[in-house]
């Protein structure tokens, strides 16, 4: 097993799954067995990384290397690190659990609509294990398509609209991104004599801190696109409402977090003056994040709509925690991401099971649900909670680290921030009242159907994480550790060099 | 590491576990486990309470909980003579109440659930008293937050219960901001959160902060222990079942900020201006509280103003310095109040769910026992001499003008006349005269009911001769106790005080003897037909929650309607769409063999736009 690719593997597997589904189209439900299978099994794959990651120890790990185009630098070069990992956990936790949800939803075209969600997987998973520029990019731009495919094909009545959308606000980010690799590169051979994309040794070289400011201002569009900040938010409203509800999961569980990911894994290291000079507007657009995308969500009377505005809301505060540019911010910051997958993904997917019932996402027309289902209501209950910030529960961890860190940095952002917790509070907690308490409203609610087994199953591993993560966070906080110092160090030393008269003004060209 | 203390939140935790995974099965018999739990709990307590008498102090760490580079807090749980009273309370009460509940709620469809959320409150509560650092109190301290949530919502099929649970728990949050950002300066400025520390530590807080974080953590106090601004949630909870309104909106959560003060004393103590803004406000509750309850109609809602009204007495004692006996009054106030919602519950029980007291009256003759031990908790709050609340009240009232606060002594004096006046019109309206209902049928409850009022009315009666600030001063750690018995010798003689509050006490109860004790029919209200205008502004509560509504819940959700409106839809996505459309018709007229498919039209633009940018950058970057 030493020399096994594990990483490789990992990406390899879904995509011969995903091939394999399309492969069974004549026999859907074959096709689905084989998905599943295909998922689970990197799921396990995932675990396996995981019994072979060592936690604590710094630097990427479980590497392989090869050269892909040596002329202009490009490598196939994949590696991991806590946050990698946790993410890769995440990635292969939620997948398998969009996919068992959407038993009952997707009727047609079975096969098309899991080999998507297999091929979605490999390239997240690509993303997060991706230690080379142009393969990042790669795996950046691949995740676009089978994601604008399923809000396209299986989504709502806007679907279309929404698809496209999507995929044009990506596009152009991504657009961004591409230009400042391409100029990344470039620099890189003028000031060394050979071409690289390689993310180690960008690192190792150090970008120049005059040519900071425009290459982080263009990796920056791109992935506050993808968390995404306000105002470049619009395209997630409409995309969660328009996405059937496995995009939705997948979307608001793991995809939004490539942006974030993004930011620690390229945009503070690469950039560390720029970022220095950049991390007051960052916490400001983290704030204005969580107040907005919280004022947002208490207009809201469509459940689906309402459960994204709180996805940017909780974004912002992971956005905040990244920018607060401290131990226990950028802790709680990726924790924070983590979090967010979990209580949205759950979110989502019984946003979903109420919509299987109900036909309706409006909460004008629910009311009362709790004395008609009282477990899907005690798990909503739960969801809800975590959603919320509850202590003992997931979300605390991540916000009260990341609000602590903060007020290190910036006490008047801090205290913003924590107004977002009382928001959070009253638009969830009126979500929730509206649904599930008062008065059966509607005669034909009385017929509601209670949770059934498999759902939650389904929604089990995710309450189980939520409770562990809120109890005892501790195996996930040493995880995410040394990625944690590693930024922190890397973003703090060029401001040491600065005092030595060797860096200059980011902004200055 | 003493493992006596995780003993005690950990039977009603197992409680809770029992009874949620064996609901079904359980039946009308949940109450069984919850009651076992809870009394090993109180056992627990007595031992504990036996271990700290000499004034040792127990401690243990479980495990280490949320660690980040400098950032560590573990589940580290204290106890001292200050926890030791507390857990006496708590879980004392708790058990009485849980047996209670027992005749209360029979008959609920829920009854096993609603027996599995009294043991998670006693849970998180003892949980709440044994924190040994900020952040586990904080944390414990919103969970009991989500108990009464829950508890307040029981009848969630009532809109009004559900209203009533949401405000309970939004308005808290606003005080948790508060709290929340008084830890985060704690940490930073002092780099632990450990309690004790930061009471040795307080020293080197730098001005602002000396006066900023006690100040944070008094809001916190204000929304659980309903302080003005924040205490428009507590008469609402009254929504909840009565045994619920007893324990958690009586006589123990709500203590908890009073409780969390008492623990901070060194911090409030390094603030003039803190302690100054907690006994005005403190002050300012009880006169505004007692003024609402003068013409309340609901039994529960006039013992709820009550409850509001002497948690600010609690309060101007901590403001006063007078920790002691703020830790005095909550004992004693434990006491009576869950004795008097308890006897509301009876009444009401017996009355078939009818809480209007203009309905009631004559009722001691059906419900003796009930009347009883609510006439001698009556005058424990009323504070009349020997009762309980006369001393309690009068320690904290001596405090006060013997730390030259004279017009906050004045007013609480004038309060306790109020206190007096409403709570024996509540007495009167309710027990003595005629039977105002038609067809009612009232009865005595049954034991399970009446056992636990008698022994609380015991407790009310007895209760002021527990020394409790003398017990406390033994204690270090809620420091700051010295304050206490200083000055006793300024303006007034203690013995002169003491017939002062007994005569003005005396004379609240003789009015509301005057007013209401009618023989037959409803007694006139001529006290306020006189003053028909005031009256109607108190029987609405001074406007404060129409003032809420219009000054803060209206402008949120109008102006978050608006900011969807405007901004997100018209001007951002606007934008968006505007410049999707312009680009659209600049290709289409650009292209003929447009293929329509955007992803292959965007692409070709991509590598245009790459191409043009990456020379610009490039060529002129190095």
């Amino acid at each position: 097993m030493q020399n096994f690719p594990i990483l490789s593997a990992l990406i390899v597997l879904p995509m011969i799954g995903g091939i394999a589904t399309l492969a069974l189209s004549a026999l859907p439900n074959l096709a689905r067995r084989v998905a599943l299978g295909a998922t689970w099994v990197t799921g396990l794959l995932v675990l396996a990384a995981y019994a072979a990651f060592p936690v604590g120890s710094p630097g990427f790990h479980l590497v392989e290397q090869a050269a892909w185009i040596p002329q202009w630098g490009v490598g196939y070069h994949v590696g991991v690190d806590g946050m990698s990992m946790i993410m890769m956990l995440l990635t292969g936790l939620i997948t398998p659990l969009a996919m068992h949800a959407s038993k009952s939803m997707i009727r047609d075209r079975v096969p098309e609509f899991y080999a998507f969600l297999l091929f979605l997987e490999a390239a997240l998973l690509g993303v997060f294990i991706a230690l080379d520029l142009v393969l990042f990019y790669v795996f950046w731009e691949i995740m676009l398509v089978p994601m604008a495919l399923l809000i396209g094909i299986w989504g709502g009545e806007a679907r279309i609209y929404a698809a496209v959308k999507f995929f044009l606000f990506t596009m152009v980010g991504s657009l961004f991104m591409l230009v400042a690799i391409v100029a990344l590169t470039v620099m890189h051979a003028q000031a060394t004599g050979h071409f690289t994309t390689d993310l180690p040794e960008l690192l190792a070289w150090g970008v120049p801190a005059g040519a900071q400011g425009w290459l982080f201002a263009a990796f920056f569009v791109a992935f506050a696109i993808k968390v995404p900040v306000v105002p470049f938010h619009t395209w997630l409203p409409d995309a969660h409402v328009q996405a059937p509800t496995a995009g939705s999961v997948m979307l608001a569980g793991v995809l939004l977090k490539m942006g974030t990911y993004g930011f620690v894994r390229f945009l503070l290291p690469l950039f560390p003056a720029a970022t220095t000079a950049f991390a007051p507007f960052g916490m400001l657009l983290g704030v204005i994040g969580i107040v907005y995308g919280a004022l947002l969500a208490l207009a809201q009377d469509d459940l689906k709509k309402l459960v994204a505005y709180s996805s940017i809301s909780h974004l912002g505060f992971v956005v905040l925690g990244i920018f607060a540019l401290n131990q226990q911010s950028v802790s709680g910051a990726i924790l924070q991401m983590v979090n967010h997958g979990i209580s949205t993904g759950a979110l989502f997917l019984m946003v979903g099971m109420v919509y299987e019932r109900l036909h309706t996402r409006d909460l004008g027309a629910m009311g009362g649900l709790a004395g008609v289902v009282p477990l899907l209501a005690f798990y909503l209950l739960v969801v809800t909670l975590s959603s919320i910030g509850l202590p003992w529960l997931n979300g605390f961890v991540g916000e009260f680290l990341i609000l602590v860190g903060a007020m290190r940095t910036s006490p008047l952002f801090a205290v913003i921030g924590t107004s977002g917790v009382v928001l959070s509070a009253v638009y969830m907690l009126r979500m929730y009242q509206r649904a599930m308490l008062g008065p059966v409203r509607h005669e034909h609610l009385r017929k509601t159907k209670e949770l059934l087994g498999r759902e939650g199953w389904i929604l089990a591993p995710l309450l189980v994480l939520m409770f562990w993560i809120g109890i005892y966070p501790s195996p996930f906080v040493n995880l995410i550790q040394t990625t944690t110092d590693e930024v922190i160090m890397a973003v703090e030393q060029p401001v040491a060099l600065s005092f030595n008269g060797e860096g200059g003004q980011p902004w200055g060209r | 590491m003493d493992l006596l203390l995780p003993l005690i939140p950990l039977f009603p935790l197992g409680g809770v576990l029992f009874i949620g995974f064996a609901s079904r099965q359980l039946g009308e018999d949940a109450h069984l486990p919850a009651i076992v739990a809870v009394l090993m709990s109180f056992l627990a307590s007595c031992a504990v309470f036996a271990k700290v008498w000499g004034g040792a102090e127990l401690s243990a760490d479980l495990f280490p909980w949320i660690v980040a580079g400098s950032f560590q807090t573990s589940i580290y749980l204290v106890a001292d003579r200050l926890t030791a009273v507390m857990l006496m309370v708590v879980t004392g009460i708790s058990t009485l109440i849980h047996i209670y509940s027992v005749g209360y709620m029979h008959g609920d469809p829920r009854y096993p659930r609603f027996f599995a959320y009294l043991n998670f409150f006693v849970f998180s509560m003892t949980m709440l008293v044994l924190a040994g650092n900020y952040l586990l109190l904080f944390v414990f301290w919103e969970a009991v937050g989500l108990a009464s949530y829950l508890l307040i919502g029981f009848w969630f099929e009532r809109d009004s219960a559900a209203n009533a649970g949401k405000k309970a728990f939004i308005v808290n949050r606003v005080g948790d901001f508060g709290f929340s950002l008084a830890l985060m300066l704690l940490f930073v400025n002092l780099g632990t959160l450990n309690i004790a520390e930061i009471g040795a530590l307080q020293s080197r807080l730098p001005l602002a902060m000396a006066t900023a974080i006690p100040l944070l953590l008094f809001v916190g106090a204000t929304g659980k222990s309903a302080q003005v601004p924040l205490y428009i949630w507590l008469p609402d909870a009254m929504e909840g079942p009565t045994p619920v309104s007893a324990l958690i909106h009586a006589a123990t959560m709500v203590t908890a900020g009073v409780y969390m003060m008492v623990r901070s004393a060194p911090l409030f103590l390094g603030s003039a201006v803190a302690m100054q803004t907690v006994a005005v406000i403190g002050c300012a509750t009880a006169l505004l509280a007692a003024t609402i309850g003068l013409v309340q109609n609901d039994i529960k809602k006039v013992l709820a103003y009550s409850t509001v009204s002497q948690l600010g007495y609690m309060v101007l004692g901590v403001g006063v310095g007078a920790f002691g006996a703020a830790m005095f009054h909550l004992v004693t106030h434990a006491f009576f109040k869950a004795c008097l919602f308890l006897g509301a519950g009876s009444v009401i029980h017996a009355m078939h769910e009818e809480q209007d007291i203009r309905q009631m009256g004559g009722l001691r003759r059906y419900l003796p026992q009930t009347s009883l031990t609510f006439l001698v908790a009556s005058f424990a709050l009323a504070g009349v001499p020997p009762f309980a609340g006369f001393w309690s009240k009068d320690e904290i009232l001596g405090a006060a003008l013997h730390g030259g606060h004279t017009l906050l002594f004045v007013v609480g004096l004038f309060t306790a006349f109020l206190t007096a006046f409403y709570t024996f019109r509540l007495y009167f309206l309710t027990f003595e005269g005629e039977l105002r209902a038609r067809n009612a049928h009232p009865h005595e409850s049954p034991a399970t009911m009446t056992t636990p009022l008698l022994v609380l009315g015991t407790l009310a009666l007895i209760g002021g001769f527990f020394n409790v600030p003398g017990f406390l001063e033994g204690a270090h750690a809620a420091g700051g106790h010295a304050e206490l018995g200083a000055g006793h010798e300024g303006g007034m003689s203690h013995n002169a005080l003491l017939l002062l509050s007994a005569a003005v006490s005396l004379s609240g109860v003789w009015l509301a003897h005057a007013t209401y004790r009618k023989r037959d029919g409803v007694p006139r209200d001529a006290l306020y037909e006189r003053f028909a205008r005031f009256h109607r502004v108190l029987l609405n509560k001074w406007y404060v929650d129409e003032i809420y509504e219009w000054l803060v819940v209206q402008p949120v959700m109008r102006g978050s309607r608006l900011l969807l409106r405007v901004l997100d839809k018209g001007l951002i996505d606007g934008a968006v769409n505007g410049l999707a459309r312009l680009v659209g018709n600049i290709g289409g007229a650009m292209s003929v063999e447009q293929s329509g498919r955007i992803p292959t039209y965007i692409l070709s633009m991509a590598i245009g736009v790459v191409a043009t940018l990456a020379y610009v950058l490039v060529g002129g970057g190095s």
